[in-house]
């Protein structure tokens, strides 16, 4: 079955045109989309993402398949199979090394993978580069954050993609849009959205970071250590934020070491080993010890996490 | 059952998520009312009042804008006015705003290299290629072209130049600081070998043959003409802020109060009739000589439109992201290269500008320009007015109000009768303070965001 889609994407060449979809491979009529997800569009939508319906929460916004990529003599990945489902925030976990960092980048377009196959909403696609992955809906919050400490909020939120009227900043319609996006966050305390993000703390400046995710419907926002550089009092609002995107919808993957945070926040876990997925589950099949002992040998005797009936980790 | 194993003291997924459904209910709690607190304190100002301690508020955190150099010509005014009254007689202020629009020009070129964190040493010697070419299509030893094509011929290669530097820092990679300084040199060459080549009798020296040229300087406005075009400008000025204002407000935005905005036109009508009526003021010493010089609306013009640019459009708003962050702006799909050559190319149009400025000042230009001191004053411009050399923060109104002060320097201790080599020290002072206020502010910023 794998083989066989695998193959028939390939002569696709841009992969996005192919007819031929993983949901109909599957015997799941792209058409069965889930009415529920409502998100806020902006006055000006962004073409191709929003308009669509959801595919059903069976059915993983972004599915990897056999995903390898070598840098020289290393192999980083070396066939990486992952479902990324909506709604749902999905852990990435592993030691240092792991390819954690390099299966985010592959995802977010940064690079192409060697082999293997990515589908978005059951199409086989190709992530070329960094904009393609945005078009998409991919977005991912840079440790850095990258945003410029000399604009304001509202400036950072549109930065590259600011609405006009007559070819003129329509500073208007940006800092509604941007008031109402941070407004829904509301765990946003600033004083003014006119200030200039040099201004803000910490967990400020990932909240407009993560309100700029919101705002441009993102499907999958991707969280690169969020909390590693935050206060305890921010790291809890951003992990607040994190869950908020899950429960509109959204898919999102969250990198991080603290593994408080991920038992707290987190929906999935997937435990990255010397670039192969070590484990992959729902995160109440794990326990912080199993989730340690397999970012540090790979394995551990408890293999049921694909059953239906999840053994208590604690026999072990 | 996993929970059973956690650790006191640890985030439970229940904790969150019900913080969570408590902030996305429409009941009062904490989060909302933190919110609406958070919009109250600045976003909602309504009386002067408070609009006035915000403003406090930001100077305090380092945003002083335009302050410094407004309080330092407020300075410099009232030292030479007690030295010598006639600093402040209507012909010596003409003269001074005649004498600042080159610096305030070539100012202006270097904000749009500066707001990139970027430099551009080459200003000074490329308004001289620009002023040439111009000079000779419009003497009689290069045809006697009509002004119109004589002025766009050499704002055109100015332009080019300006691109060609540009492209050769973005696509090769190369510092600006080299390729201008290369260019510093360069360009001088080309514009000696231009005006030796076309003035073989009379000694690297042409003359402004075209009146109009000639006039962009020494010309003036009529009287009438001159209110008119000063009631339309202020007025154009009141009703954009006004109509700015409602539309803020009708679509539920913060807009600065009423108040603020009647003392803004008033200021604005102060002005413009202060400017009127010193240029009004006949300033000639045998016949009479009233009027605004055609150069003060031609300053204007430019403060104008840049402003305009750098504020209200797309490219003004990534030349400020990549001088902020250039990695930020980047993977927010701005093309880099193509801004930084533009606002490189904007710069050499400028420099054009200010060169055909100058020339018409002088009613010639000559090949012994000096536009090694020129680019340091255009610098010294930007940066004395409030433009940060870091990059991302400044205005054009800073290199407007900074060659002002330049330009008050040079001509009050002319007034005074000093020596070239006090004056090049008072000037040097200046910048230095100037540099020190933009240094103390970056500084006071980080202390800011760092809190």
């Amino acid at each position: 079955m794998n083989e066989s889609f695998l193959e028939s994407a390939r002569p696709g060449g841009a992969g996005r045109a192919q007819k031929e979809t993983l949901a109909q491979l599957n015997g799941v009529s792209s058409d069965a989309k889930e009415p529920g997800v409502t998100r806020r569009s902006l006055g000006e939508p962004t073409e191709g993402l929003s308009g669509k319906g959801h595919l059903n929460e069976v059915e993983p916004l972004l599915s990897l398949r056999g995903i390898d990529k070598s840098f020289g003599p290393v192999q980083a990945l070396a066939g990486v199979d992952l479902d990324i489902p909506l709604g749902q925030v999905t852990a990435l976990v592993g030691d240092n090394g792991a390819g954690k960092s390099v299966l985010v980048k592959t995802i977010s377009g940064i690079w192409e993978p060697d082999d293997g196959q990515i589908f978005w909403e059951g199409r086989p696609v190709h992530i070329r580069n960094p904009k393609e992955a945005a078009e998409m809906g991919i977005t991912t919050v840079y440790q850095d954050l990258a945003l410029c400490d000399n604009l304001d909020i509202v400036q950072n939120m549109f930065l590259g993609r600011e609405p006009t009227r007559y070819r003129l900043l329509d500073e208007t319609a940006m800092e509604l849009a941007a008031k109402r996006t941070l407004a829904e966050l509301s765990v946003v305390t600033v004083r003014s959205i006119r200030q200039a993000v040099a201004s803000l703390s910490g967990g400020q400046r990932q909240a407009v970071a993560v309100g700029k995710a919101v705002m441009w419907n993102s499907k999958l926002v991707i969280f690169d250590e969020p909390t590693a550089a935050l206060a305890v009092s921010s790291a809890a609002m951003v992990l607040e934020l994190i869950r908020q995107l899950a429960s509109r919808g959204l898919a999102v993957i969250v990198i991080s070491h603290v593994l408080n945070e991920i038992f707290s926040v987190a929906d999935r876990i997937a435990v990255l080993h010397l670039g192969h997925i070590a484990a992959v589950g729902p995160i109440s099949e794990f326990d912080p010890q199993k989730v340690a002992t397999l970012m540090a040998t790979g394995t551990s005797s408890w293999s049921s996490h694909e059953s239906d009936s999840p053994s208590d980790p604690r026999e072990l | 059952m996993s929970g059973s194993s956690r650790t006191p003291g640890e985030f439970t997924r229940e904790e969150v998520t019900s913080t969570t459904d408590r902030s996305a209910g429409s009941a009062p709690n904490t989060r909302a009312s933190e919110v609406a607190l958070a919009e109250g304190s600045e976003l909602m100002v309504n009386s002067l009042g408070e609009y006035v301690q915000a403003w406090v508020k930001r100077i305090r955190n380092g945003d002083s804008g335009v302050l410094p150099v407004l309080g330092g010509l407020i300075a410099i005014v009232i030292i030479f006015q007690v030295q010598n009254s006639l600093f402040l007689s209507a012909g010596n202020l003409v003269n001074l705003l005649v004498q600042g629009a080159v610096f305030v020009l070539l100012g202006m070129a270097e904000v749009f290299v500066l707001l990139l964190g970027e430099i551009d040493l080459s200003v000074g010697y490329v308004a001289g290629v620009g002023a040439a070419i111009t000079a000779i299509l419009a003497s009689p030893f290069g045809g006697s072209w009509p002004w119109w094509i004589a002025i766009a011929a050499g704002l055109a290669s100015t332009v080019f130049i300006g691109t060609l530097q540009g492209v050769l820092i973005t696509r090769l990679h190369l510092p600006s600081f080299v390729v201008t300084l290369a260019g510093l040199l360069g360009w001088e060459g080309v514009m000696l070998f231009l005006i030796d080549h076309a003035s073989p009798s009379s000694g690297g020296l042409i003359s402004i043959s075209n009146n109009i040229i000639y006039d962009l300087v020494n010309g003036n406005l009529n009287q009438v003409a001159g209110w008119v075009v000063m009631v339309l400008v202020v007025a154009l000025f009141a009703v954009s802020i006004v109509l700015r204002d409602h539309h803020r407000r009708s679509n539920g935005l913060a807009a600065p109060p009423p108040s603020l905005t009647a003392m803004k036109i008033a200021v604005a009508i102060a002005a413009g009739v202060a400017l009127l009526l010193v240029c009004d003021a006949n300033r000639g010493v045998s016949i009479p000589l009233r009027g605004v010089p055609w150069v003060v609306l031609i300053v204007l013009g430019f403060l104008g439109m840049w402003s305009f640019l750098l504020g209200r459009t797309r490219f003004g708003r990534y030349i400020y992201a990549i001088g902020g962050n250039a990695e930020a702006a980047r993977r927010a799909g701005i093309n880099l290269s193509r801004i930084r050559t533009t606002a490189f190319a904007l710069a050499g149009l400028t420099a054009g500008i200010a060169g055909i400025i100058y020339e018409s000042r002088l009613g010639s230009i000559s090949d012994n320009i000096d536009g090694g001191t020129l680019v340091l004053y255009a610098v010294a411009a930007a940066v004395i007015g409030g433009t940060s050399l870091f990059g991302g923060r400044g205005k054009m109104i800073h290199a407007v109000l900074g060659g002002i002060v330049i330009a008050a320097i040079y001509n009050g201790l002319g007034l005074l009768g000093v020596s070239a080599s006090t004056e090049y020290i008072v000037t040097a002072l200046v910048l230095l303070a100037a540099v020190t206020v933009d240094s103390m502010t970056r500084r006071g910023r980080a202390t800011t965001s760092a809190r």
